[in-house]
């Protein structure tokens, strides 16, 4: 409907033309007229930035604000979205990754251009390496400066180019809303990953016509969700004449929230359950099906039982190296099946039989509905030898730790599990704190255990609890650290005792970079270089600095009464445990060995 | 691993920063690019690559898989057989001594190449057609003296 530039539609002249023309019964809500009407609304970059953002529904963003950004963070201010301010931009992404995690939603993080964009590089490509979904805002120069090395002017969207699932410089006012839209859009569909847009300073403040943009529809975009029926005939088959099936499952189950529906299908078929690091909590730990993690640091049985089985159902993982150990030697006797929504994952390092591009869930339901419709006879007789065999391996060689005069980190896990009963939502860091916090401490659900897992960022723990525990705030949330990771991101202290975030940090003390020392004694003849970490702060102390609480215990007795105290404590705590120095997580699989080949306690 | 050559053609978004995405595709997974042509097609949004490159069949999977992958790729072929069509141009600068000129000349008119530059000691030569033939000009006009050459990247058609 084109309109005459002469005479613009607003509320008052609106009401004296309603009132000019005598009618009865009309409804005067302006902005419905307008709507009605097509007359868009003007709005700057920035107000259109948090029409966007309400409109999916964010209620929550991390963030750390700029010369680049301070127009958007006076907008922000006018709105009731609430901002977490981190003490770096790095701890920015990692809380949003955690809160992605927890809450089963996108993160949002903000941060200005130059230094606080390449700030970010870290956590986007861990949340890249996970595929998790968070959208990060950067802040740019103006359009007519950019290329011309300005202040703080870095070329973000060159940077992260291979790091991100996709990003964007938004270059004029009209395209922001759209570009937003999509953001969000690629960041949670198919397989998620962090999405990166750029907004350079002069778009926040200009002003434009908004009108929500419609539905995202690209056409160079279309994940396949529904799997292939023929392909599911087929494993439906093979599982029907299976002796020795494995399931295999990892990250893709937890973010395509499908584990109850793996739950049944393992159930139903009788079949064992392992998962990788990622898919920790997708299949009940306390399920007598679950044989433990797999890989590197993976249970004996769990190596074993992949190693023998003749059916390996793989769902919703990327046969990463950490787990196979050497390609050619892993499941040599299997048909490997391979369920996951993106086609560059299946085949990449492993050839399997039967490969299907779908979303983890809707596949796996498909299954159950399938085998619902199969004859099995009795799959637990079938099943008794296979099931036996597994339970000798158990027995032959199950996690174990001596608990002697010094504190075994393996320990303060296992009391930490126990105390918590396995229902706290648990961070890590990386390294053999990681290891122990997932051989140790057994989850029933998804959503709980938050690492970093493909990148293997240390730093990763604290600020993705801060953001876990932002996104439920009604769970305990625990960060299990070591020595060195803590110190990473130790600045976010500051904001968990900002926003009273009660959130605990256990800190396994050794006094080393502990995973790079294991593999200094066990294959560089104990050549400890450049790992000693005996210089480090007081964390007692260090914690009650930033207002927080501080715990120490050096003597295994005093573990209990630590936990105990620190986990029923209101506020942000630190509980430093002086731990066995030399102490290795086992089993282990070295590199480019096969995984039934491990190296034992 | 047996590396073959192959044609890849796809049809992306013609906007800023697309080619970077293909291209850094191949470097960061360490695939080698042996040539790249890429142009606007007769519709202003969209741009047409051509890429040449060497890898096994799996690693053509992975790459293939790879590029379809990128949000900005809407379609993706590998370009083989007699339903297609593949074309080169090459820009030969050849020297041309006194007893070599006719040579070079009857070469030219053989491979039905045109001169688009005379000079007293060289020509420059226009010469097209598929990898076979620009290939077999240059090993004939190898010998006079090549000084400078300028290929474009194979650009390819379905019939």
């Amino acid at each position: 409907m084109p309109h005459k530039k002469s005479r613009r539609l607003t509320p008052r002249s609106l009401k004296r033309a309603i009132s000019g023309w005598k009618l009865n019964n009309i409804t005067a809500d302006s902005e419905e007229f307008m709507k009605e009407n097509n007359e868009d609304q003007m709005l700057t970059g920035a107000q259109i930035l948090m029409k966007i953002l309400k409109d999916e529904g964010v209620d929550t963003i991390f963030g750390y604000p700029g010369g680049a950004v301070i127009d958007i963070y006076d907008e922000l201010s006018r709105t009731d979205i609430r901002h977490i301010l981190v003490r770096h931009e790095q701890g920015a992404v990692h809380a949003a990754d955690g809160y992605a995690r927890a809450k089963g939603k996108t993160g949002v993080c903000l941060v200005t251009s130059g230094p606080g964009a390449t700030n970010t590089v870290t956590g986007i490509a861990s949340a890249y390496m996970d595929s998790i979904p968070v959208v990060i805002l950067t802040g740019q120069v103006p359009m007519h400066l950019i290329g011309n090395d300005a202040f703080q002017e870095v070329d973000i969207v060159g940077i992260t180019r291979p790091c991100t699932k996709h990003n964007y410089l938004v270059k004029t006012a009209e395209e922001l809303a759209g570009v937003l839209k999509e953001a969000f859009y690629l960041a949670r569909s198919g397989r998620p990953g962090p999405v990166l847009v750029d907004i350079p300073k002069n778009i926040t403040k200009t002003k434009v016509p908004f009108r929500m943009p419609e539905a995202v529809n690209l056409k160079s975009y279309k994940p396949t969700y529904n799997p292939n029926q023929k392909q599911l005939q087929k494993i439906v088959g093979l599982i029907a004449e299976s002796e020795r099936p494995v399931i295999f499952a990892g990250g893709g189950v937890v973010l395509s929230k499908g584990s109850n529906e793996l739950t049944e299908l393992a159930r139903k078929a009788m079949i064992p359950v392992t998962t990788s690091l990622m898919g920790l909590g997708a299949f009940p730990a306390s399920d007598p099906l679950w044989l433990g993690m797999i890989g590197m640091h993976g249970t004996y049985q769990a190596n074993m039982s992949v190693g023998d089985c003749d059916l390996l159902l793989a769902i919703g993982v990327r046969f990463d190296d950490r787990v196979t150990g050497r390609t050619d030697s892993f499941a040599p006797n299997a048909k490997i099946v391979h369920i996951d929504i993106d086609p560059t994952s299946i085949r990449k390092t492993i050839s399997v039989s039967v490969p299907v591009v779908g979303d983890c869930r809707l596949t796996l339901d498909q299954l159950n509905q399938m085998l619902d419709q199969k004859e099995f006879g009795s799959i637990l007789q079938r099943r008794d030898k296979w099931l036996n065999r597994i339970r000798e391996w158990k027995k032959s060689n199950p996690l174990s730790y001596q608990q002697g005069d010094i504190i075994k980190p393996q320990y303060v896990i296992d009391t930490l599990f126990k105390l918590t009963k396995g229902q706290a939502i648990i961070t890590t860091e990386v390294g053999q704190n990681q290891m122990w916090a997932a051989q140790y401490y057994h989850f029933d659900r998804p959503g709980h255990f938050i690492t970093s897992g493909g990148l293997g960022c240390m730093g990763f723990g604290l600020p993705a609890a801060i953001g876990a525990q932002v996104a439920c705030p009604d769970k305990l949330v625990v960060d299990i650290a070591g020595d060195g990771s803590i110190q990473m991101n130790i600045q976010e202290m500051a904001t968990a005792v900002q926003y009273s975030l009660p959130v605990k940090i256990v800190i396994l003390n050794n006094r080393y970079l502990g995973m790079v020392r294991q593999w200094q004694e066990l294959f560089y003849g104990k050549r400890y270089s450049s790992t000693a970490m005996e210089h480090a702060p007081d964390f007692v102390k260090l914690a009650e600095a930033y207002g927080a609480l501080g715990l120490r215990a050096t003597k295994p007795e005093e573990v209990i009464p630590v936990l105990s105290e620190g986990l029923a404590s209101d506020k942000t705590v630190i509980m430093d445990f002086i731990v066995e120095r030399e102490e290795s997580v086992y089993p282990m699989v070295p590199a480019e060995a096969p995984i039934t080949e491990m190296l034992l306690v | 691993m047996v590396e073959e050559k192959h044609v890849l053609t796809m049809l992306v978004d013609n906007k800023p920063g697309v080619l970077s995405r293909v291209v850094s595709l191949f470097s960061g997974r360490g695939f080698n690019i042996d040539s790249l042509c890429v142009a606007e097609t007769i519709d202003p949004l969209i741009s047409r690559i051509t890429i040449v490159t060497r890898a096994s069949a799996l690693g053509m999977e992975q790459i293939e898989k790879q590029l379809n992958k990128l949000i900005n790729v809407i379609k993706l072929r590998t370009v083989y057989g007699p339903k297609s069509v593949q074309r080169e141009m090459a820009l030969i600068y050849v020297m041309a001594k006194n007893g070599q000129r006719s040579e070079i000349l009857r070469i030219v008119d053989i491979f039905r190449g045109k001169i688009i530059d005379v000079g007293q000691e060289h020509f420059i030569i226009e010469v097209t057609g598929n990898e076979e033939k620009i290939s077999a000009i240059i090993n004939l006009l190898k010998p006079m003296g090549i000084k400078k050459l300028a290929k474009t990247g194979t650009v390819a058609l379905f019939r």
